[in-house]
Formats: structure tokens, C-alpha cells, sequence
């Protein structure tokens, strides 16, 4: 049987948040949808808040520190990601984008990608079309169709369950498109393929 | 093994007094610290180019000809020379001259300036960083080697039967390092010609070293210069010592806090966590150096950063007594006797006159 790795990015701020509560939904969602195609999954999460302050950092001093470093090799090397952010002034967090600044150029390239977002309204809930979505598409990621926003409505089970059947569709959707391909495309390696240095000086590469 | 001292020549508030130092005062400065660093016993200064604020050195040969005049020892280098936006013609001009000037006691680094706005001064674009570095340096290698040039290529205007005045002295160019924090095409660059590869390890994490220094000696031994363990490495380094490793913390860290780079960000206990900043006793910095070699092997050239982010001169010259009569000597002494016979020293004048009078074809060639 495969094993799959699944990154899982959230980006709440409380402690527990309806961000992280929306993550472990579309996860163990994921994972199961994953074991009805036969493959199973080891889940790593990435709480964004844990590394607050090492983001803040990096961007003052060029690099990632170790723990930051280790996140990001988290995300980078898994099989398919789940991103969820909290709705922020029209967007998605600083927090959260701040994530996506330190990735290296390509580091998403063909990762499958699951969106999800939460907020106070649902009034908020284009923000996964208009800003999570176009920002993946920059990354070159391959997102599902389907995006989750869950809104503090949405968790008090009155819409007969639609929240569910909105996360059982993404979760399958992401694990059609895992199942797809091979395992763990780490991406490349800037040492493996520099041209010959006589390509460079001919001006070939 | 050489030790010395680089310097980006910063103009810097310091922090502990508000002051900021005239351009004046900072280039007289500078000069004052290149002979102390010969008066202490190091054995290299370096001195970096900048075409903005808040940065004095826009004329580097003209600073390192003044030094050389008031000094007798000291080998003289760059930190860096950028090798994208001058005219490769000037520099192979400017950099014999103070070669025969100081008597051959010149070498360069090569870096390729990562301040957009100024490739646009010059005339380049920074997207060509790479091929210009590439297509500059043949030019410079072809006009210090070959007493009449042609040449045409993308980033210049041709020549045609140029002759670059004063040839080198002796008829050996100087030695050229190539420095890049994390391109792989320099280190290339680097190995294929057999010149020195520097690493910045100043501001970055020691794997972006570690993982330089071990492509470029894998190439360098590809390029069939020798064996990986006999290319050509120079370290960069940043230390504040004082005899107490708390004074040191102490009087260091505002100095820390507001430094221009890596300043406002992680604490100073942090940051000398994630890169080779060492901050302590004489005995904390010797035993931190001698570890950089677990990493990058056998290596020819250290240099550390001690006069910027505002450090007053008085400061700087006591860091350079102590460097002198404390740190040098025992790292002279440890690294020495760790190094097999078979690895370099690293080349000077000197070596490479005597190497070419031993085998002339292959120097010629």
C-alpha cells in the first residue's frame, strides 16, 4: 500500500480556532478518502502561530531559522497540501501569506492543493476564489475544485449537513488527483542540474 | 593560512551614541584599521564596492593604493569587486596598475552586487546577474593573459587589437575569488577556472556554506585542477570579542539590535544559533573558527566583519589587538597543524610567479 504524506497548513490564530477545527475536518476527510482508493496517509500539521515570530524573522534577515526551515520542508516535500487561512480584511491573513513569501521560487509547482478558509460571515466566502485561488495559480500549484469556507454558522449544523458534503467533495477530489501520481515530488535541486560552464559561457543557458 | 579583516564600509548611526560618522571621518577610518590590521599580524584587508548611501567605498583602488603605500605586508583584496556592472576593460586596467603599485601584494573577489537600482545606473538589468558575471570575466581573464585583444561579445562594445595597460606584474595576474552566497554558477564558475571560491558565512545559515564549498570542490576537481581537497576556500566571518564573554554580549548587543542587515529581527542569541556570528571570550571565537573547517574542509583564507553597524574606531582597533595577539595566533597554530602537506596554501604573487617559472605551459595556457 502507498503511503501518501499530507501537509496541512493552518493559519488560525485562537487557541483551539474554527481555522484549525476546519483543518482537521478536511484532513481526516482526506485521509479516509485516500484509504477507499487504497493508500494510506501519515499527516503532518503546520500551525502557522507557532511560527510567528520565526516569519517576522526571516524577512529581516534574509533566511528561515531552523524550525521555520523544518516547516517549510514539511510543506514542500508532501504529497498534497491543505491551506486554510481566517478571512482577514477582505483576504487572506498576513500570517498566512507571510508562509507562502518564504517558499523558494517553484517550491508548490504541481503540489495538489486543497483551499479552505474560515470566517464570522458568510459574506466573506469569495475570498477563497478571488485571493486564495489566484494565489495558488501563481505558485503553479494544482488546486481541487472545490474550495471549503465554513462561517461560525456553519458549525452550528443547521444547513442539513452542507458543510460536510462540501468537505467529503474537496477531500475526494484531492485524493483523486493524489492517487494520480507518483509519490513525494520533492522539488528540484538547484546543485543537480547547473549547466555545464561551458553551456554558460557560449550563453546557452 | 591567511587571516584578515573585510569591511562593507558602512556609514552607520551608532546606536549607543546616536552618531553618525562623516564620509571623512569613515575613510580615514578605514585606512587606520588596514595598518593596524598589519601592525596586529593578520595578514589580509579587503575592502567592498558600493555605488550608494549609506556606503563610501565607490573607489576601491584608489583606497587599497593609499593602504599599499603605508603598508609593507599586508596582502590587499576585495570584498567584492562587482564584476556585472563595471567595465571589465577597467578593471583589468585599475587592478594591474595597483598591483605594480603594491608590489603585487593585490587580489580580487569577484561578486556580482545584489542592489538592483545600481545595474540600471551602469547600464545592465540585474536578470543578467549570471551571463554577465560569465561574459565579463573571460573578457578581464583574456585581457590580463593575452597582450593584444579581439573580442566581441553581448555586454560591451568590441575591441579590436586593444592591449589593457599595465600588464600584470610579472606577467601573472592577480589571484581572482569568485564570492556568492548561494548561486551554484559562481561556484562553477570558480572551479572551472581553478580560482578560489569564497563563501559570504556571515549572514546565512552554515549549510548554504557547506553546500557552496562542497559543489565547487567537487568541480573544481572535475575541471582537473586537483583534488577536491586542494581547491581554493575562503570563509567570511563576523566576531565581537572582549577578554569576558558577558562585556562582549554586553557592549555588542545594541549594536546588534539595530544593525542595517540582519537588525530588529531575532535576538543576538538566536541569530549566533542560526549563522557563524560569534560573540564572546578569545578562546569562544578560536574554538568556533576551528569548527568551520569540520564543514568546509581544509580551507586558505579567513576574514571577519568587525567595523560595521556603527562600531566606533576606537572599538574596532582594540577588536584587532585582540584578534592579533589572542585569536590569530592560536588559530595560526591549530589550523596548521590539522592541515595535510598536500593542501594549498593560498596563492599569492609570490607562489604564483614561482609556479609559473616551474611549468610554463600550463600557466600560459
Amino acid at each position: 500500500m502507498t503511503t501518501r504524506t499530507l501537509a496541512v497548513v493552518s493559519a488560525g490564530l485562537s487557541t483551539p480556532s474554527s481555522t484549525r477545527l476546519l483543518a482537521d475536518r478536511l484532513t481526516a476527510a482526506t485521509v479516509a478518502a485516500l484509504r477507499e482508493r487504497g493508500e494510506d496517509a501519515t499527516v503532518e500539521v503546520v500551525e502557522l502561530r507557532e511560527h510567528a515570530r520565526d516569519l517576522a524573522d526571516a524577512f529581516v534577515t534574509g533566511f528561515p531559522n531552523a524550525a521555520l526551515r523544518a516547516a517549510v520542508a514539511t510543506v514542500t516535500g508532501a504529497d498534497a497540501v491543505v491551506a486554510v487561512t481566517p478571512v482577514f480584511t477582505a483576504s487572506y491573513s498576513g500570517l498566512f501569506k507571510s508562509f507562502v513569501d518564504v517558499l523558494d521560487d517553484g517550491a508548490l509547482t504541481g503540489k495538489p492543493v486543497l483551499l479552505a478558509a474560515t470566517a464570522g460571515t458568510a459574506r466573506h466566502s469569495l475570498v477563497l476564489e478571488h485571493a486564495m485561488r489566484p494565489l495558488f495559480a501563481y505558485l503553479r500549484a494544482v488546486t481541487v475544485p472545490t474550495a471549503v469556507f465554513a462561517a461560525s454558522e456553519d458549525w452550528a449544523g443547521g444547513d442539513g449537513g452542507e458543510l460536510s458534503r462540501r468537505i467529503d467533495r474537496a477531500a475526494g477530489e484531492l485524493a483523486d488527483v493524489v492517487t494520480g501520481r507518483p509519490s513525494s515530488a520533492r522539488p528540484a535541486d538547484p546543485f543537480a542540474d547547473v549547466p555545464s560552464f561551458e553551456d554558460l559561457l557560449r550563453g546557452q543557458a | 593560512m591567511q587571516f584578515g579583516v573585510f569591511s562593507v564600509s558602512d556609514l552607520t548611526t551608532d546606536p549607543t551614541t546616536g552618531r553618525t560618522p562623516s564620509e571623512a571621518e569613515r575613510i580615514q577610518a578605514i585606512v587606520r584599521i588596514a595598518e593596524k590590521a598589519e601592525e596586529v599580524g593578520l595578514d589580509v584587508f579587503a575592502l567592498g564596492e558600493h555605488h550608494n548611501p549609506p556606503f563610501f567605498s565607490s573607489s576601491p583602488t584608489t583606497t587599497l593604493a593609499y593602504v599599499a603605500a603605508r603598508t609593507s605586508r599586508l596582502q590587499l583584496s576585495t570584498a567584492t569587486t562587482l564584476i556585472t556592472t563595471n567595465d571589465p576593460v577597467k578593471i583589468a586596467e585599475d587592478y594591474a596598475m595597483l598591483q605594480h603599485l603594491a608590489g603585487g601584494r593585490v587580489d580580487l573577489m569577484m561578486g556580482r552586487g545584489n542592489t538592483g537600482p545600481v545595474y540600471p545606473w551602469f547600464g545592465q538589468d540585474i536578470r543578467e546577474g549570471i551571463p554577465l558575471a560569465v561574459e565579463n570575466y573571460a573578457l578581464l581573464r583574456r585581457l590580463w593573459t593575452e597582450d593584444v585583444v579581439d573580442w566581441s561579445g553581448r555586454y560591451r562594445t568590441p575591441l579590436q587589437g586593444f592591449t589593457s595597460t599595465p600588464r600584470p606584474l610579472d606577467g601573472v595576474p592577480p589571484f581572482v575569488w569568485h564570492g556568492s552566497i548561494r548561486s551554484p554558477q559562481i561556484a562553477e564558475q570558480a572551479a572551472y577556472y581553478g580560482d578560489g571560491f569564497f563563501s559570504n558565512h556571515i549572514f546565512w545559515p552554515k549549510e548554504h556554506t557547506q553546500r557552496m564549498v562542497e559543489f565547487y570542490r567537487k568541480r573544481y576537481e572535475h575541471h582537473g585542477h586537483g583534488s577536491a581537497d586542494q581547491a581554493i576556500v575562503g570563509l567570511g566571518g563576523q566576531v565581537f570579542v572582549r577578554r569576558n564573554s558577558q562585556d562582549a554580549v554586553r557592549e555588542f548587543r545594541p549594536y546588534f539590535d539595530n544593525a542595517p542587515v540582519y537588525g530588529h529581527g531575532p535576538s543576538l542569541e538566536e541569530f549566533s544559533r542560526e549563522t557563524p556570528l560569534t560573540v564572546g571570550s578569545p578562546q569562544q571565537v578560536i574554538e568556533r573558527t576551528l569548527g568551520f573547517r569540520d564543514y568546509v574542509g581544509d580551507y586558505q583564507r579567513q576574514l571577519f566583519l568587525i567595523d560595521h553597524a556603527g562600531l566606533p574606531l576606537k572599538t574596532v582597533l582594540e577588536q584587532l589587538d585582540l584578534l592579533g595577539e589572542e585569536v590569530v595566533p592560536v588559530l595560526r597554530k591549530e589550523f596548521a597543524a590539522l592541515k595535510p602537506a598536500h593542501v594549498p596554501d593560498a596563492p599569492t604573487h609570490a607562489s604564483l610567479v614561482a609556479a609559473r617559472a616551474t611549468t610554463p605551459e600550463e600557466v600560459s595556457a
